[in-house]
């Protein structure tokens, strides 16, 4: 239970850290909240960390142009508040308290998340969900990449080793959507087995914007595209609700059998799941609607 | 590797591989032992120090990475007479500990919690959130409810 040797660097600068990772065998050490762990176990034994925590300018967050920008330092804690993006902030306050537990949540970071690309872990499917945009910084400078093409697999990304996550910009919603978020776990201390994300809005009783993201129910994160457009353009009404949610269910996820819940239960976990976030979601778009 | 921590305010010069995790350097470097290591993979908490007034698990760190920053464990709670701290007070008399074993871990994350926002005691939702952070075999958490609400209105002059 402790780490194998390793040389360890601080730097203070974003090209230093891109410096670092070019030497090969190298890890970004961020919140260390996963990475520790599993070179605590020596499952990983990487030669070098890169510890970017010294460096000032990754803790930035802000939300503007339509986006908000969450640099390499935004630790999950952030989100606890009300970090004033509108149902953005709504939603992703809600998604953080099923993250951890508050020491950790007050180390780890948002794109160390993504970076270690855990199957059941709740912001790769909400970067999934909400179309985010990923920002990969090595020697060769930075390319974008959607977050629905990040993620490869079960702690699988195309990131290259060389690369740092060095920003993600996820979409501000729309000022009348409303959200819903429902993870369903075994105890409150585990991993979500499954989770609905959902945000929509509705003008005339009509869902006129919808994004639905799941959580460990395909080797990847899931954006529900089939079930988008089960609900795109209908009445938001229980029926509604309840048939794309089981489309969600049947067509969108893809769950692997588990020794304690076959593929079948988990399509059907995932169509509770789905509706009941979807109801949260209409319910939380009345409330601003009505001038909440 | 040199590294300077300010450990329950007393300023300390250990030389560490840069392997050492906090935990380690605590134990081992500083001869601190009232921080426990049991799972070091971040579940039960018994490691849990403050770093900079902020609780951590210390077994998820690196001592390198604490340089230049200010630790406090279990040890450095009581007075400096040894008046214990109103929360070691309150674990006490709710008998919120039976074997100990996690006790200092569940003492240094209610005193960051309470340190930071003693409201959090109020507000049973949050301070069951914070509860579930460590792990207890032993007292079924109830107890350490209770104490942690005790002390807080210790804390805020006896209020309530
Ligand atoms: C007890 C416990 C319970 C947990 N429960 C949950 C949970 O319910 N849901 C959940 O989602 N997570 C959970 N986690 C994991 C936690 O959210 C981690 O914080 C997260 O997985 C990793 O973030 P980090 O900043 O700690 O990354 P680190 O541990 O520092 O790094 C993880 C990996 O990502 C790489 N990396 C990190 N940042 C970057 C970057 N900017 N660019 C490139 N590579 C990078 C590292 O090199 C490493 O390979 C839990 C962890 C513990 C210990
Ligand atoms: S020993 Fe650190 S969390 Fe268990
Ligand atoms: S008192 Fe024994 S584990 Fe908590």
């Amino acid at each position: 239970m402790k780490p194998t040797a390793f040389e360890y660097f601080a730097p203070r600068t974003v090209e230093e850290v891109v410096a670092a990772l070019a030497g090969g065998d190298t890890r970004v050490l961020a919140g260390g909240q996963s990475l520790v762990l599993e070179m605590n176990y020596r499952t990983v034994r990487p030669a070098r960390l890169v510890d970017i925590n010294r460096v000032a300018e990754f803790t930035g967050l802000d939300a503007g142009d339509g986006v908000l920008r969450v640099r390499p330092l935004v630790r999950h804690r952030a989100f606890e508040r009300d970090i004033s993006a509108g149902p953005l902030g709504r939603l992703l306050s809600s998604v953080v308290h099923n993250i951890a537990h508050p020491p950790i949540r007050a180390r780890g970071t948002m794109l160390g998340s993504l970076a270690y690309a855990h199957p059941a872990a709740e912001w790769p499917a909400v970067a999934t969900a909400l179309d985010a945009q990923l920002d990969l910084t090595g020697p060769d400078g930075t390319r974008t990449v959607a977050a629905e093409a990040f993620f490869a697999g079960p702690f699988d990304t195309v990131r290259r080793p060389e690369e740092l996550l060095s920003e993600a910009r996820l979409p501000l919603l729309p000022d009348r959507a409303g959200v819903g978020f429902v993870e369903h776990r075994r105890t409150h201390a585990s991993f979500a087995q499954l989770a609905a994300i959902a945000a929509l809005t509705v003008r005339d009783g009509v869902i006129d914007w919808v994004r639905l993201g799941l959580v460990n129910a395909a080797e990847r994160p899931v954006r529900a595209h089939a079930a988008e457009r089960a609900l795109l353009g209908q009445p938001a009404d229980a029926g509604t609700l309840t048939g794309a949610a089981r489309v969600a269910g049947e067509q969108d996820a893809d769950p692997r059998e588990q020794p304690h819940a076959s593929a079948g239960y988990q399509r059907h976990a995932v169509g509770v799941l789905v509706r009941r976030a979807l109801e949260a979601a209409v319910r939380d778009a009345g409330a601003v609607g009505d001038g909440r | 590797m040199r590294v300077t921590l300010t450990v329950n305010g007393e300023r300390r010069e250990l030389e560490v591989e840069a392997r050492r995790t906090l935990a380690d350097a605590l134990r081992e470097n500083c001869r601190l032992t009232g921080t426990h290591l049991a799972c070091e993979h971040g579940v039960c908490g018994a490691c849990t120090v403050l770093v900079d007034g902020e609780a951590v698990r210390s077994c998820l760190m690196f001592a390198v990475q604490c340089d230049g920053r200010e630790v406090r464990t279990v040890e450095g709670l009581a007075g400096a007479d040894g008046t214990p701290h109103p929360l070691q007070e309150a674990f006490s008399a709710e008998h919120a500990l039976q074997c100990g074993f996690c006790t200092p871990g569940f003492l240094m994350l209610a005193a960051g919690a309470l340190q930071e926002d003693p409201s959090i005691a109020d507000d049973p939702d949050r301070l069951r959130e914070l509860l579930t952070s460590n792990l207890c075999r032993c007292t079924g958490y109830e107890s350490i409810r209770r104490a942690v609400t005790r002390a807080a209105g210790e804390l805020a002059g006896g209020a309530s």
